[in-house]
């Protein structure tokens, strides 16, 4: 087991910047989601640490060797792919003996290996399975068996749970997490699955246009987004623009928006302000002024979608719709377009820097 | 579910007979009909032409059996189908491979319009420009003098290579052609994950690679072997002496002596033992495809 540091790769095919100086530090054991939209070069990223890419400039090292000239074979890294890629000619326990066989292990460690391998996977008894005979679910889990079992000093998912249905998906997630957790295997996952990369990871990468965008735990990516694309990728965010106060942002028509999280900037600059949707209060009545929620913006419903647990009420405000979640309390439901006062600490506020 | 579909494929025979029916009235005519008439010859004394009497008679195949020249020529001929069939593979399945999975867009579609070309070109132009090339005196001969320092006599004109040189030329697309459409079949990611599970290239190509493309290689073989077994034009053309083999008994027979129903016994029992060895064959390959 070993961390991974990636520092300064960038790699290009063409005139393409898939990657573009990019530097991140996935420390020993640590569970990270490379995040991004298709096409943000997370892959990419993923296929340089695996060894099937080389970077044009930068830095990987791998329990710090630097792997730079190291063939995948050597890496000593575990993949799991997205189509699963078993070998469709061999049974279940022939994919999973396959690492340790190429590698010259006696049979009976074969043998045993791979029956603890698919015992933690629970598939101990369709060893003598072909591929085919799976269900989608199941061949995850011998992907997943088939890279661990060779004892990888990482191990890399490539969008793993993207072929699952929903109910599966949050299995294999929970599923997922566990196995990591009890062999204690640095592990970096490619998702464009937010929720999935919320849920599962310890710290996330968020990738754009081939750049780092932001990288930290999910709660302070979440809480503290450092650009409108983090903010709005990663969850739901409202988003104002106008130019710093010192203490906030003064939208263009006047109003001033308090914010007390996120960067610093300088008096006059464009700047913006990111409110999540669930932490504005929404009333019918004149605001009263309680200091905890020092904005307030007045506007009208325009649209309501129930969805059990919670309502999305979208108000409009100045040619702008924001976004609120109220949970479902028993209160009274607010009509399309009743006129609304909303209000939001600023706490809750991120200012970031245009 | 088995019964079910088992029920839904006979329902679908009435209606696909009309469409079956031209491919197999046309094989009916084409070759039941002339195949029956040789078996029946095969087992004449003489061609009923021209008055002659003729009678029934094993004597045809017994001739095979009685005279060693034949079966010396039908295991030479089997060693010659096996060595072209080998050097097919050898040659072939390289080209293949880079085919599937090196060369992509224009420069693949280049290397597949040389591959195919052979198929193109008449085979007995085919063996003669071949002809030109390996006599003394020819193209190759010449040119490797031009560049070599020292004098060498290249002359593989009428020779054992010569044949094995002209076999392969015209079977080696058969190979190319199975094994590109079974390599093509191959997902990347397969290979890529073998060789993330430590594997090298090599044991990549040996545990992944040539068994699941093992059915191309199959049929490709079988596709060579057979006609190769019975060829009589690239022996008799580019062998000169050496150029006897089984094949070209049997087109003496036709062409040259007049004795049909011989030829047509020596090609039933050449039939007959392709046959078996691919009844033998079966079994083993049907385990490694």
């Amino acid at each position: 087991m070993a961390g991974v540091q990636v520092a300064n790769v960038s790699r290009s095919f063409g005139a393409h910047k898939a990657l573009d100086d990019v530097s991140i530090d996935f420390a020993d054991g640590g569970f990270y989601a490379l995040l991004g939209p298709s096409g943000s070069g997370k892959t990419t990223l993923l296929r340089q640490i695996a060894g099937f890419d080389f970077p044009d400039s930068g830095r990987i090292t791998i329990g710090g060797e630097s792997v730079e000239r190291v063939p995948v074979e050597k890496r000593r890294i575990g993949m799991v792919f997205q189509n699963y890629a078993l070998f469709p000619n061999m049974s279940v326990a022939d994919n999973v003996a396959f690492g340790l066989s190429v590698r010259g292990e006696p049979k009976a460690t074969i043998a045993a290996e791979v029956q603890r391998a698919l015992d933690l996977v629970q598939l101990g008894k369709l060893g003598g399975r072909k591929p085919h005979q799976l269900s989608g679910g199941q061949r995850q889990r011998v992907a997943l068996a088939r890279a661990i079992v060779t004892k990888p000093r990482v191990l890399l998912l490539d969008e793993p749970l993207g072929a699952l249905d929903k109910a599966l998906r949050v299995d294999m997630q929970i599923e997922l997490k566990r196995i990591q957790r009890e062999i204690g295997i640095t592990t970096i996952f490619v998702t464009h699955d937010q929720e999935e990369a919320l849920t599962m990871s310890d710290r996330i990468g968020i990738l754009r246009d081939g750049r780092l965008v932001q990288e930290g735990p999910p709660e302070e990516i979440y809480d503290r987004p450092q650009s409108e694309f983090a903010a709005t990728f990663l969850g739901d965010a409202n988003i104002f623009r106008g130019n710093a106060t010192g203490s906030g942002i003064k939208l263009p028509d006047g109003t001033t928006i308090a914010a007390s999280t996120g960067a610093s900037v300088p008096a006059g600059a464009r700047a913006s302000c990111a409110v999540r949707p669930e932490r504005i209060q929404i009333s019918t009545g004149a605001a009263k002024a309680d200091p905890a929620n020092a904005n307030t913006l007045k506007g009208q419903v325009s649209k309501r979608i129930f969805a059990g647990n919670n309502s999305t009420y979208f108000v409009e405000r100045d040619g702008q719709t924001l976004k609120v979640i109220v949970q479902n309390t028993g209160a009274e439901r607010l009509a399309e377009g009743q006129p609304v006062v909303l209000s939001w600490s600023p706490d809750s506020t991120v200012l970031i820097a245009a | 579910m088995a019964d079910q579909l088992a029920i839904g494929s006979r329902r679908g025979l009435r209606p696909a007979l009309p469409l079956l029916l031209p491919a197999y009235l046309w094989l009916t005519v084409a070759i039941f009909l002339p195949l029956s008439a040789m078996v029946f010859f095969s087992f004449m004394t003489d061609l009923p032409l021209a008055g002659k009497d003729w009678a029934f008679t094993l004597g045809n195949y017994a001739a095979f059996f009685s005279q060693s020249l034949y079966s010396t020529l039908l295991f030479a001929s089997l060693r010659l189908g096996l060595e072209v069939t080998l050097w097919c593979v050898v040659i072939g399945y390289p080209a293949a491979y880079v085919l599937a999975k090196v060369l992509k867009g224009r420069s693949r579609e280049a290397i597949f319009l040389l591959v195919i070309l052979p198929f193109w070109s008449n085979g007995l132009v085919r063996i003669f420009s071949w002809a030109m090339v390996l006599r003394e005196g020819g193209i190759l001969d010449t040119a490797l003098n031009a560049v070599l320092p020292f004098k060498i006599n290249i002359d593989l004109m009428y020779s054992y290579p010569a044949v094995i040189i002209g076999l392969v030329h015209s079977y080696v697309p058969y190979m190319v052609l199975t094994c590109y459409l079974t390599l093509q079949a191959i997902d990347d990611s397969l290979i890529e994950a073998g060789r993330s599970l430590g594997a090298s290239r090599r044991q990549v190509l040996w545990r992944v690679i040539i068994p699941l493309s093992m059915p191309g290689l199959i049929a490709g073989s079988a596709l060579i072997f057979v006609p190769v077994v019975g060829s009589f034009m690239e022996p008799r053309i580019l062998g000169g002496r050496t150029g006897t083999f089984y094949g070209t008994v049997i087109e003496d027979q036709f062409v040259a002596v007049f004795n049909w129903p011989l030829g047509a016994a020596l090609s039933f029992i050449l039939l007959a033992v392709v046959l078996i060895i691919l009844a033998l064959a079966a079994p083993v390959l049907r385990r490694a495809g």
